[in-house]
Parts: structure tokens; sequence; C-alpha cells
């Protein structure tokens, strides 16, 4: 490397704001932000959705969607030259060239037209002289360099054909592919499971360190920024709030925002008293299995996919257990079963000693009442053109409760999960993703049911309402002395909120214990391998921020 | 490419059952109708009493049950023969084949046209989209998608035919000319164009909405944002990225359209004098002309399965995930 111009950072915002179009939430996206990214450093912006973190990245990437959003002042110089003035041809060779970008979400960024080695060559078509053989062996090499393994077949391969894992690292490859001085990571890791994360994030920091790259990495988890940040920037309301060495701002953060941030970061190995298990089980799954059959038709024999086997566990009147693993673990369809979404193939669920499965449409009816379910996506979940008194009285109504009775329980519910009076009589659209989910959960109690299952509620929301939504769930399970099945992906979310944890893995429960031996004595390999790539374990959160953990007596 | 095989193959299997199915289908449809050829023979000659329909249905075989005529229809249809007209007198597939061409060569050039055209402008619509040209392009495709057809044709002949004299007003060819050759073509394509356009206009109007529709859509998907990222050019953003994706539902809908094309051209070859299967579709349906009407429904039938199987295999080429989930 050429030695770094100290005095000219590599790139230099100042002042910069985006204007948002009238109508919006706000006037602006970006207010006035300035920051500096300096050679071989990691600069993490931390903020929550609509902070305004991406929209800065979007602004550097020329990607901000012309007319409607647009710059409305301030520069950013890359190198000392203001990339916003210059013309759209200069602009042009930076992106994808010296300034490159990895995008959120693997499954979609690629397009599924055309093949990986392809899309990857597309951009040292653009910004290159190399021959197309030439090309495609650099492409082999960026594939082999990202970790993935047969790089040569795999360039062949169309996108629907990798994991998420292997498309982030594809995305990746195609952003080093020009050697570009700035590697801008958009929330490279959130939509991946934790053990995908932790590889990815060795990978980027690898890359960067061999590279000596300046980096943005966009995130809302401070567990990450904890793993790789040199410096952090935290952004509220689009405008920056705190921004310092990475040590400071982790560890002796000043402003009152930064601090709830960090105050609501689920901690890690915090995890409740044992739960006392009174009396006879509420509900006992036995052996259950679910086959599902994929693809076939006249011709074609369907493949079949177990989903679940041999899973069995206890849920106790009060009890809270936590159903853990990775996507497509088979964490959802055991959910799905006990609620009676999905018929198992074979094993016995008993509620209250009635074995479910056995039961008709009919006789299953009553036990639809007293096995509730909160879903995770809090915006698909509730019928847009309902009202949301009518989406709470709905099921009592339908179970033959009067009408007006249901509508006026319904109210009360409503109050109980810290909404105001007047939300029974508006649409869901004009609530935040958190209320929305204190909406379903104010659905499945007024079915007073005796067990909640819970299929990762806060997965879709920002910390800040995570803790909250967590508290609520929490404060309710008391109040009624609910037992709730909890379906998470998130080991620091179940640590904090379960008595017993269930780890799932590839269709099977490898291991299940209280969640103080789970987390302080984990027996199976697979269960430390999702402890270990917790991001942030080493970062220990200041004392003073560190509250009291839900249900801790 | 087994697999590409073995889907094509099953395909096939299924299109001859679906075939055998429409062929009974058709015969029971027809059959339902009210009045029968030899009723409509006898009233055109005149005076005709009970014995002479008698007489006519004796002679093609009206007087057998129904199931034992529709034997015997199955059993000549799988052998290759449609039958005899008795109206016309001539076997019906010397019929077809003799109507068939006219109707082929003026519809697929017409889909033909109507999809390059309508793909070509719905991406300028969708490229250009809130200026002038998207504005005029959707008002060019909503008049041309809500224009009765027969009367933008009338309007087409009336001006470049009668006013301007540029073009034939109607037919095939110059009656009585005689050319042969190069010249035949020639002469055959001059009296294509009106009809072509008048046919084109409407189906390249929902070709170029649906492609608008489509590629706005798919402007807005991520990996459009990667390929921006990427530093590439507009041009190839657009082709690459944008058009592929976004064609996939044109070819959905014009497969299905592609497959009513033999029938979809009545209106058109009665404006313009085309000797087509519409028009002898028409004729047969006022003869009661059972014969003609079943060789034509089992034509379109065919036409139908055969772009679909089309659609399939086009569809399996352009989008890699299909074959998998096959």
């Amino acid at each position: 490397m050429t030695t770094p111009l100290l005095d000219v950072p590599l790139l230099d915002v100042r002042g910069l704001s985006i204007a948002l179009p009238p109508g919006a939430d706000r006037p602006l996206a970006v207010d006035n932000l300035t920051f500096t990214l300096n050679p071989n450093e990691i600069l993490c912006v931390v903020g929550e959705s609509g902070s305004g973190k991406s929209m800065t990245a979007h602004a550097m990437m020329g990607l901000l969607p012309a007319p409607h959003v647009r710059v409305a002042g301030g520069s950013l110089l890359f190198k000392g030259r203001d990339v916003l003035t210059m013309p759209e041809t200069e602009q042009r060779s930076l992106r994808g060239g010296r300034i490159a970008m990895v995008f959120q979400e693997p499954m979609t960024a690629l397009n599924p037209l055309m093949r990986v080695g392809r899309q990857i060559g597309e951009s040292l078509r653009e910004h290159t002289d190399l021959t197309a053989p030439a090309r495609r062996a650099r492409v082999v090499e960026l594939l082999a360099q990202v970790g993935l393994p047969n790089p040569a077949e795999l360039a062949e391969a169309y996108p629907f054909r990798l994991s998420g894992g292997q498309r982030q690292r594809v995305m990746i490859a195609m952003a080093l592919a020009c050697q570009p001085d700035i590697l801008i990571a958009d929330e490279p890791t959130t939509a991946l499971d934790v053990t995908t994360q932790k590889q990815i994030l060795d990978l980027i920091r690898s890359i960067q360190a061999e590279r000596h790259m300046g980096m943005m990495f966009i995130t809302h988890d401070f567990g990450v920024v904890a793993e790789i940040a040199h410096r952090v920037a935290v952004m509220r309301h689009g405008k920056l709030v705190e921004y310092g060495p990475a040590s400071d701002v982790l560890n002796r953060p000043q402003h009152p925002y930064t601090r709830q941030l960090i105050a609501s970061v689920p901690h890690y190995i915090e995890h409740r008293d044992d739960h006392a298990k009174a009396g006879a089980p509420l509900l006992v799954a036995d052996k259950v299995r679910k086959v599902f059959n994929v693809g076939g038709g006249l011709f074609k024999k369907s493949k079949e996919v177990v989903a679940g086997d041999d899973l069995s566990l206890t849920i106790h009147p009060g009890e809270t257990v936590g159903l853990v693993g990775e996507s497509g673990s088979g964490k959802s369809t055991l959910g799905r079963s006990i609620v009676g979404l999905i018929k198992p193939d074979s094993g016995r669920i008993l509620f209250e000693g009635t074995d479910l499965l056995s039961l008709d449409r009919k006789g299953f009816r009553p036990y639809r009442r007293a096995v509730q379910m909160v879903f995770q996506d809090p915006y698909a979940s509730l019928n847009p053109r309902h009202r949301v008194g009518d989406i709470v009285a709905q099921g009592p109504v339908a179970f033959g409760e009067d009408r007006s009775k249901a509508l006026a329980r319904a109210r009360d519910l409503l109050a109980m999960v810290g909404l105001d009076g007047s939300a029974a009589d508006r649409f869901p659209h004009e609530f935040s993703g958190g209320q929305r989910q204190r909406i379903g959960i104010a659905r499945a109690l007024a079915m007073e049911p005796k067990l909640l299952v819970a299929d990762e509620p806060v997965s879709a929301l920002d910390v800040s309402v995570q803790g909250q939504v967590l508290e609520l769930l929490d404060d309710i399970r008391r109040r009624l002395n609910l037992a709730m099945l909890f379906i998470t992906h998130d080991l620091r979310v179940a640590a904090q909120v379960c008595d017993t944890i269930a780890v799932m893995r590839r269709g099977r429960i490898v291991e299940m214990g209280t969640a103080r031996e789970v987390f302080t004595h984990p027996r199976d390999a697979y269960t430390r391998s999702l402890l270990d790539a917790i991001p942030g374990k080493s970062w220990h959160i200041p004392d003073d921020l560190q509250k009291v953990p839900a249900g801790a007596h | 490419m087994l697999g590409f095989a073995q889907l094509f193959a099953s395909r096939l299997v299924k299109a001859a059952a679906i075939l055998i199915a429409i062929v009974v289908m058709n015969f029971f449809l027809v059959h339902a109708a009210p009045g029968d050829p030899a009723m409509v023979m006898a009233g055109e000659a005149g005076a005709a009493d009970e014995k002479f329909v008698a007489q006519l249905r004796e002679q093609f075989g009206l007087d057998r049950p129904l199931y034992e005529q529709l034997g015997t229809y199955v059993a000549k249809v799988v052998q290759g023969d449609l039958g005899f007209s008795y109206r016309q007198q001539r076997p019906v597939w010397d019929i077809l084949a003799e109507r068939l061409p006219a109707t082929l060569v003026l519809t697929l050039t017409a889909f033909l046209l109507a999809l390059a055209a309508g793909v070509a402008l719905g991406t300028l619509a969708a490229i250009a989209v809130g200026t002038w040209a998207d504005s005029a392009i959707t008002v060019i495709a909503l008049l041309a998608y809500a224009t009765p057809i027969y009367w933008i044709g009338l309007m087409l002949s009336l001006l470049f035919s009668i006013q301007l004299g540029w073009l034939p007003a109607f037919g095939y060819e110059t009656i009585g000319a005689g050319y042969t050759g190069l010249a035949h073509v020639a002469d055959v394509a001059v009296h294509l164009i009106l009809p072509v356009i008048t046919l084109a206009l409407f189906y390249m109007a929902s070709y170029a909405r649906l492609t608008r529709a489509s590629m706005l859509e798919v402007r807005g998907l991520d990996f459009v944002k990667t390929a921006k990222a990427k530093g590439l050019t507009q041009s190839r953003i657009v082709t690459r990225h944008v058009l592929r994706n976004a064609i996939l539902p044109v070819i959905t809908v014009a497969g299905i359209q592609a497959g009513q094309l033999v029938g979809g051209s009545i209106l058109i070859e009665t404006v313009f004098a085309w000797p087509g299967i519409g028009r002898l579709a028409f004729e047969a349906v006022l003869q009661r002309d059972y014969q003609v009407l079943l060789g034509i429904f089992l034509v379109t039938s065919i036409m139908v399965i055969l772009f679909n199987i089309l659609t399939d295999i086009l569809y399996g080429l352009v989008d890699p995930r299909i074959q998998v989930s096959q």
C-alpha cells in the first residue's frame, strides 16, 4: 500500500442533508451529518430503522430514489473530491470501482436469472480492461477468496441454488472485485443465522485488515459493533448524536440515546432463576414428527423433507419454554403443530391430558381458544382492512360472545398492552411495528388462552422496541400466570425471557434444560457453537446500564 | 438437459390426454345446439317434407344414436380423418388446409409485431416514466385497447385504401393476377399490411401496458440496486437486469393469447374479406356444418396446447428456477 495521506481522509462527509418528499414524517432524512472515514478503519454507523443510516450510504452510491429523495446540502468528499458534484460518468466509475457496497438481504440482492459468476464479472467488465477469459479466472479467484467451496462450479450456478450465507459471500466477492478503497456494508449479517453471521463477520474483518480498506458498516446491533468497530457513529432521526472511538462509545456512552440503546441490548448469560414446576404439565409434545413433501408431479417422485422428528417437550403452567434454533431447524413447525395449524404425521400433543391430534375439527375447536399464537411479522399478520378493535374482538365473537361486550373487552386489553383508548377505532397501518405487535398480543389474549405460542415475536423490531415488547410479554405472563412457548433464533432474547430452553437443529431437539444449565453448562456441541457465535460476547455492558433482567426476582 | 427432455415428454403425454377430452367435449357441445344440418339443408332447398329430411339424416348418419356417432367420430379423428363436409361435398381436412395458411400468416405476423412493438413501447414508457413520452405511450395504448377492433380496421382501410389508394382494402391476393414466386409473396404481403396492423394494435396495447407495469415493479427490486451499485450503465441495467426479469409475466400472457390466435381473428377476417379459418368457422356455425366446425375446434385446440407447451419451454429457458420446481 502506498503511504496513506493522513491529512486527507478517505471519505469526508461534511454537513450532509438529505431531503424527503413533502408529506413524509420529517423534512430531512439526514440532517447536517458530518463524519470522516480513514483507510484501514471500520466505522460502525448505528441506529434504529428510520435513523437515516442507510440513506447516507445510498447517497454515497448515488442510489437515492430520485427525484423524490435528494441531497439538500453538504458535500461527500472521496479523497478530497466531492462525489455529489462529479459528472455522472465519473460517479459511475467510483461506484463498484472505488466504493463498493454489500446489502442487507442476500436473498433478493442478486439477479435471479443470471449466473453468479456473470454477475461478479459484470463489475470487472465495467471497471477494468480484462478480457473475458481473464475476467472468468478472476471471478473464480474471488469466489475462492471469500471462502466458497468449488468456486469454478459455483460461478456457473444461479443464485437460487445458494444458501443465504453463500449468497452474502457472493455479494462480498462482487464488492471486492475491483479492489475498492471503501466498502460499505449495510446490515450485511442481519438476515443471517447467528453462526453464519459469525462466519461472515470474520470474513469481512479479515478482508478489511488484509486490504487496508476503509469500511462503513451499518448495523443496529451493538453486539456486532463490539465485535468489529474501530469507531462508532450513532444516528437518531437523521442526526448524528454520538461519534467517537469504539471503546469510548461502547464503555462510556455519553448521549442519553446511546445509553438507552445499549441498555436495551439483551444481556448474554443473564438468565432467570429456575422455574419451580408445579402440578401436572399443561402441554406435552411426545415424539412429534412432520414430513413435508416438496415438488413432485405426475411423473416425478416428490422429495421428503423432515421438518421435525422425535420432538418431545413439556410445558408447565406459568412456565416459559424457549425453542431456539437457526432457520429451517423446525422450530416453527413444532409451534404451528401445537396451535393446530399443521397436522403432524405421528406423535402426540397432549393438552391437559387430551391428545389434540386425535380430535376432529369440531372436537379441536375448544382448544383453539386455549392455545393462541403471536406471529413474527406484525405488518403481515393483521388484516389491513379491519379496525384494530374488531381484530381483537373477532376471536371471542366467533366463540359466541356478545359483540358489544367483546369490543369493550378489546378496549381493556388494548389499554393493558399499553395502547390508548382510541386505538380500537383505527386501522393497523396507523401503528408502528412495536405497536402492531402489541395489538397482536392483545388479540391473542382476548381468547383468554392458557398457553401462548410466540413465534419470533420481536425479531422484526428495533432493539429498544424489542425490549419493551419483551417486558410486556413478561408482565402479562406473570399477571395471568400464562404458559408460553417462545420461539426465537436469538439466544440473547431467549436467555432474557425463558425458564427452560430447547435447542433445535435439523428437525431435532439436541438439548433441553433450564436456561441456567443450557447457558452455563451447554452439553451439546451445537449449543456451544451457537453460544460461541453470539456477537459481542467479550464486551461487558457498562454496569450502570445493566438493567435488572426481566423476570428476575 | 435430461430434465428438460423429461419435462417435454411428460407435457406431450398430458397434451394427448387433454386433446381426447376436448374432442369428446366438442362433439357434445356442437350437438347440444338446436337444429341439425339436415334441417338447414332442407330449409335452403325450399320445399322440404319430412321424408326428405329423414332421407338426408339417414344419408349423413344423423339418425344413429349419439354415442354411436361419437364413437365413429373419435375413431376417425384418431386416424387423422376429420370427416366429410356434406355441405361443401369435400373432405374437412382439405377445407381446413386451404384456409389455415391464410389465418396463420395473418395472426402470427400480427402476434410477433404486437409482441415486439408492445415490449419496446412498454420499456420506453417505463424508462421515461412520468414524462410526456410515457403519457403519450400510455394514452395510445389505452386508445388501441379500448377502440373496437373492427372500427379501427374500417377506418384504416377507409384512409389508406379508399382515400389514399396506397394499399388494397381487402382480400388475400390480387384475384386473377396469377403471380408466382416472389411476386406472389409481395402481393400477399401488401394485402397483409392493413389486417396485420389492425390486429396487432390491440395485442400491442396489452403487452405495452403489461411490460410497463412489470418493469416499474422490477425496477424497485434489490438486485437492480445491486446492479447500480456496481456502476453499470443505465442501458445495461435496463436490458440485462430489469427487462429480463420483467418479461416473465409478458411471456405468460402472450402464451395464453397465442393459443387463441387462430380463433381470435374472426372480426378482422370479416372486415378485410380474409379467406381464413375465422370466417370459415362463422359460416360453418350458420350452416350447422358439424364436421367442419368440429375440425376447426380440433385445430384451434391443438394450437392452444401447442402454444402452451411452447410457452412452458420458453419459460424454462428464460427462468432457470422453473425446471427445478417442476
